[in-house]
Formats: C-alpha cells, sequence, structure tokens
C-alpha cells in the first residue's frame, strides 16, 4: 500500500522550488530548477498524476521536505551569522563597492542617497535579468558546454579565492599564525575536493555541505560589498523580479523549466542544492543515479519503461544482488533487507525516504543569508532582530513548500520568505527592540 | 562576567526546552514545524502589542518617568492578552490543520494528537518568549563588566535566568491547558490561564526606578569596550 503511495508521490514530491543561485563577482544569475520526475519517463507522469489521493497525501509527506530544507538553510544563517559577529572584516567599510552598484550611499542628504540606492539596485537586477536571459539563451539552443564552463570558473573562483580571503580574515580575528605552505596546502584540498563533490560525484552530505559554505561565502561577498539602502532594495526587488520570472508565462526562468522538461534534463546540479542524490547532466553510468531508489523493484507499473533508462537494473538483477555482498555499497543493503521485509521498513531508511526529496535553489540560500547575516550586523547589535528574522524566514519556507505540495510546479522561494523577513526585521528592529529594553531594564517577563 | 556565567545563565534559562526540544521534539518533522509556527503566533503577537506600546509612547509626553513606566505596564498587559489571543488563533489554525492530517491519513488517525499540539504549541510560545527577554542578556554576559558595580543587585543574570526558565515552562504549561480547556469548552479554566499570565507579568517588576537606572548603565558599562 505504501509503495502505491510512494510511486504516486514521486511526481509531486519531486517538484522543485526554483533556484536563485548568484555568481561570485557579484553577477547574478539565475538557473532554474525544473520538475524533477526522478528521470522518470513521460508516460508514467500520466499515470500518477491522476490519482486524487495524491493531493491530500503530500501533506503527510510534506513535513519531512520542510525539515530537510530547514536544517540546511538553518545551518548557513548560522555560519553566515557567527561570521558576522566575530570577524569584522565582513561588516567594516573599506570604502569599496561591486561594480555593479557604482554609486555611493554617503551623501549628504537623505534624498540624495535614496536615489543613489535605487539606481544602484536597478542596475544589479538590470544585470540579474540580462544574466538570466543569456543563461535561457545558452539554454534553448544547447551550448552547454559554455554554460558547464561559466559555472566551473564561478564555483572556482568561490571554493579558491573567496574562501581563502575568508580563512586569511578568520585567522586575523583569531591572531592564529599559518604559513603560507599549509594555508596553500589547506586551500587546495578543500578547493578540489569541492569542485569533485559539486561538479562530478562526492558523498551526499559532502556535496550539500560543500554548497551550504558556498551559499555563505556569497551571501558575506554581499554583505560586505552591498551598501545598507541598496541592499535592501535588492531584496525587496528581487523577491518581486523571482516572482515574475518564474510564474509568469514568458518569465526566463519558467521557460528554462519548461524547456529543462520537454527535454527530460535535470538542471545544473552545481547551482542547486538536493536533498537526495543530485542527478548529474550525461552522467554515463545510469546504475548510480539509481543507487538510492527503491521505487523500481517495487513499482509493477514501471519496469518496461524503466528498462531502457535503468542500466539493466531490473528486479532479476537486483536478485542476483543477493548473492554479491561485499561488491556493493551499503544502500543497496539496507534495500535488499527491505525488499526482504516490505511490511517492516524502518522509517529511518535514506533510500526510502528521501529519495522523494525536495530541491532549494542556491540563491534562495544566499539571499536568505544575506538577509539574516544583514540583520545582525545592521541591527544596533540586537540579537533579537536576528533571531526574529530566522523565524519569519523558516515560516516563510515552510508556507512555500506547503504551496509546492499544492501546486506541484516550480514556485520561486524567495517572495514569501523574503518579504516575511523584511516586515520582521524593520518592525522588530524599531518597535520591538525599544519595547523589549524597556522590559529588560525593568524586570518585566511576558 | 565570563564565559562561565555566559554558558550558566544560557543553561539555565534554555536547559530544559533544550532537553524537552532534543528528546521529544526533534525526531518528529511535524512537530518542529508546528513548534517553529508557534514561536512565530507568539512573535505575531509581541509586534503588535510593541507597535500599540509604541504608538502610546510616541503620543504621550515623553518626560514624565512615571507616566513612562505607566505605559510601560499597560503595554505589558495588553502584550498579554494578545499573547493569549494569538495563542486562541493558533489553537483554532492547529485545529483545522489536525483534521486535515487526520483526512489524509490511511486510518482517518491524525499522526499528532491535539494533546500533543498543544505542548509543542506551548512550547513554541515558551522557547521564542525566553529567547527574546534573554539572548542581549547572554550577549552582554560574554563581555567585559561587573554586575551591580554600582549598588543594585549582582543577581541580575541568575534572575534572569531563572525567570525565563520560569516562563518558559509556564508557556509550555499554559499551552497544553489552554488547548485542553478549549477543547472542552472549558472558558473558565482559559480566563484563569489568562489571569495566571497577567499575574507573573505583572509580579515580577522591581520597583524603584534608580534600580533600573543602574541596571541599565550596568548594561552599558557592559558595552563598553576597554
Amino acid at each position: 500500500m505504501a509503495d502505491e503511495y510512494h510511486q504516486n508521490n514521486v511526481s509531486s514530491e519531486d517538484t522543485e522550488t526554483h533556484c536563485r543561485p548568484a555568481e561570485p563577482g557579484g553577477a547574478a544569475v539565475h538557473v532554474q530548477g525544473d520538475t524533477e520526475l526522478n528521470g522518470q519517463p513521460p508516460s508514467t507522469r500520466v499515470i500518477q498524476a491522476e490519482d486524487d489521493d495524491d493531493e491530500e497525501l503530500t501533506l503527510k509527506y510534506g513535513a519531512k521536505h520542510v525539515i530537510m530544507l530547514f536544517v540546511p538553510v538553518t545551518l548557513c544563517m548560522v555560519v553566515v551569522v557567527a561570521t558576522i559577529k566575530s570577524v569584522s572584516f565582513y561588516t567594516q567599510n573599506d570604502g569599496q563597492q561591486l561594480i555593479y552598484t557604482p554609486f555611493r550611499e554617503d551623501t549628504e542628504t537623505v534624498g540624495q542617497r535614496a536615489l543613489n540606492s535605487i539606481l544602484n539596485a536597478a542596475i544589479m537586477i538590470s544585470v540579474i535579468v540580462v544574466m538570466t536571459l543569456i543563461l535561457v539563451l545558452l539554454y534553448k539552443y544547447r551550448c552547454y558546454k559554455v554554460i558547464h564552463g561559466w559555472l566551473f570558473i564561478s564555483s572556482l573562483l568561490l571554493l579558491f579565492f573567496f574562501s581563502f580571503i575568508y580563512l586569511g580574515e578568520v585567522f586575523k580575528t583569531y591572531n592564529v599564525a599559518m604559513d603560507y605552505l599549509t594555508l596553500a596546502v589547506i586551500i587546495w584540498n578543500f578547493g578540489v575536493v569541492g569542485m569533485i563533490c559539486i561538479h562530478w560525484k562526492g558523498p551526499l552530505r559532502l556535496q550539500q555541505a560543500y554548497l551550504i559554505m558556498i551559499s555563505a561565502l556569497m551571501a558575506l561577498v554581499f554583505i560586505k560589498y552591498l551598501p545598507e539602502w541598496t541592499a535592501w532594495l535588492i531584496l525587496a526587488v528581487i523577491s518581486v523580479y523571482d516572482l515574475l520570472a518564474v510564474l509568469c508565462p514568458k518569465g526566463p526562468l519558467r521557460i528554462l523549466v519548461e524547456t529543462a522538461q520537454e527535454r527530460d534534463e535535470p538542471i545544473f546540479p552545481a547551482l542547486i542544492y538536493s536533498s537526495t542524490m543530485v542527478w548529474l547532466v550525461g552522467m554515463a553510468d545510469g546504475r548510480e543515479n539509481r543507487k538510492n531508489k527503491s521505487s523500481e523493484p517495487e513499482s509493477p507499473a514501471v519496469p518496461d519503461q524503466q528498462a531502457e533508462d535503468d542500466g539493466g537494473f531490473t528486479t532479476s538483477w537486483v536478485g542476483q544482488q543477493q548473492h554479491q555482498l561485499g561488491n556493493l555499497q551499503s544502500t543497496e543493503d539496507t534495500r535488499r533487507e527491505i525488499q526482504g521485509m516490505p511490511s517492516a521498513r524502518p522509517s529511518a531508511n535514506p533510500s526510502d525516504d528521501e529519495e522523494r526529496g525536495v530541491k532549494l535553489g542556491l540563491g534562495d540560500f544566499i539571499f536568505y543569508s544575506m538577509l539574516v547575516g544583514k540583520a545582525s550586523a545592521a541591527a544596533s547589535g540586537d540579537w533579537n532582530t536576528t533571531l526574529a528574522c530566522f523565524v519569519a524566514i523558516l515560516i516563510g519556507l515552510c508556507l512555500t513548500l506547503l504551496l509546492l505540495a499544492i501546486f506541484k510546479k516550480a514556485l520561486p522561494a524567495l517572495p514569501i520568505s523574503i518579504t516575511f523577513g523584511l516586515v520582521f526585521y524593520f518592525a522588530t528592529d524599531n518597535l520591538v527592540r525599544p519595547f523589549m529594553d524597556q522590559l529588560a531594564v525593568h524586570q518585566f517577563y511576558i | 562576567m565570563t564565559v562561565a556565567v555566559f554558558f550558566g545563565c544560557a543553561f539555565i534559562a534554555f536547559g530544559p526546552a533544550l532537553a524537552l526540544f532534543i528528546f521529544t521534539i526533534a525526531r518528529d518533522p511535524l512537530r518542529v514545524i508546528i513548534l517553529i509556527a508557534g514561536a512565530f503566533f507568539w512573535l505575531l503577537s509581541l509586534l503588535l502589542s510593541s507597535l500599540v506600546w509604541f504608538i502610546a509612547v510616541k503620543a504621550s509626553r515623553q518626560e514624565e518617568a512615571t507616566a513612562q513606566k505607566g505605559l510601560l505596564i499597560f503595554g505589558v498587559m495588553f502584550s498579554v492578552v494578545l499573547q493569549e489571543v494569538f495563542r486562541f488563533a493558533y489553537y483554532r489554525l492547529l485545529r483545522k490543520a489536525n483534521e486535515g492530517l487526520a483526512a489524509i491519513s490511511e486510518e482517518n488517525l491524525s499522526p499528532i494528537s491535539i494533546r500533543q499540539m498543544a505542548y509543542v504549541a506551548g512550547l513554541g510560545f515558551g522557547i521564542m518568549s525566553g529567547a527574546f527577554s534573554m539572548i542581549n542578556i547572554l550577549s552582554d554576559s560574554l563581555g567585559p563588566g561587573t554586575v551591580g558595580i554600582f549598588g543594585d543587585s549582582q543577581y541580575y543574570f541568575i534572575t534572569s535566568a531563572f525567570m525565563t526558565l520560569a516562563m518558559t515552562l509556564l508557556h509550555t504549561f499554559w499551552g497544553v491547558v489552554f488547548f485542553d480547556s478549549c477543547e472542552r469548552n472549558r472558558w473558565w479554566a482559559v480566563a484563569v490561564v489568562l489571569s495566571l499570565h497577567l499575574l507573573v507579568s505583572g509580579l515580577v517588576s522591581p520597583s524603584p526606578s534608580h534600580r533600573s537606572r543602574a541596571v541599565r548603565t550596568h548594561n552599558t558599562c557592559a558595552d563598553k569596550r576597554p
């Protein structure tokens, strides 16, 4: 019984919220997530989508996916806030700004400052829009090599250069002496393992950790180099843009999603955080992609359609694995045990529950962390504001995932969370903080 | 004021809540979501009540200390009432969600009972209330300074930590009692919860303003870096 629901839910559970990655150097590129269907051919989608129980059951599985995203988002925010609070480099105003925000905010009048920040935000957003359009065009005309080269170079920059700067600043803060040779070895290893994990294969947790780290690094860059009002304006405008780009029929990100769906390809794993095994474009060995999926041997409806792209991974092959202990990875073992005892499925089995994972774009991570980081940097040293923004963003993410479960198509993850975050930031900083300060002074507890 | 004070006060204030979270809530995703949504509802109530207080303060004459104190007490009472209103709103929301969850499950049984939800919601309120009361004090305790150097109580941090602990646990219990009495339509019990909350919040105000000035001063001293 659970199998059928499990099978039926594959199509709905793998819809992803769209992603908004930002490339290093301040150039932001938007890559869209797609409705990931575990690589199943389109014909099975029709069977699965018709079941009405589908819709209601998604809520039951939804709680787990929400937590699967809460944890990485929380970790990213914790890293950013911890860095902001301890390493002063990222809150210092060196006078440098990104080339995309040329107007300065240290002007004499408030009006001039407002105007400058509006212009900065406009330039930044137009850069983002142009980059997105270029990306969509490249994708549409199948210039995969260009896209991959671009992503490769940008993650190279993030993993080596920005982490070198970050490490240097952390050492300065804690007064740790480090010779260049050791530093070179550390950075080299960190960077190369990161490139391998993100662009090729690697353990899932390590890949997730690297994605979180590069999102945090990018958010820190934004926090440092974007002036105050510009940063808030950019956050507000980008959530509006996100909404439009993903939901409007002619929006670039929606076009990207639909093209990817037509071609039945997953999109750029380097820019999407996935809570399950990531599907790599052009990966030759189909078997390894299916390692974490237990649905094929259990669903009688699909093995024929699966045959051509499951790499020989049929039920008979699975039966043969009984004799091949030790040649396989642990997920195979647990799955074999599961298949042997269908009624006693342990709920903690990762290969069973997490394969219907959910994806969130790295850009979403970056902007959430940027909001919380800015809140902790700018809110007059107040932790309440940071906490309020954190809770607001998590609730926004929860609501977004709820909508995802209901509508089952790619949704923008920024608008709701960023709106809540901004509202709570300004409200807490200006209204709640004086109230709580007064309460603390008089030792009132409410 | 040292790291020892920081950890001591942190564990006094948040230890039981953390233990409750780890052992009863962390494993179940649905409970975690209910917890965070509870925290969000508390936050909303705080936001609205501080908006009202802020408007009242701006509209009043700001020189008189007694008027400000009176407004603060009014703010506290209003905040308590609003918190209970939001607790009731959260109860209604959870009831609806419970029915939805029951409808979609296989045996028509919700995976979580209203009592568990009451406990989790109460804990959510409590954790958020405690965090908002205590976090700034904790971060101040990490820095240099001496508590009560100007002659007032040296136990400010410890008493704050204990009060935070008490409020966290009280919110949890009030959540359970509140939801249960709403379920059974015992409105007198709801009134008891409300009045107890008002009592506790109104009870713990230290009286003289000189202490508040000294406390504020010591906090400002604590923020200065040598």
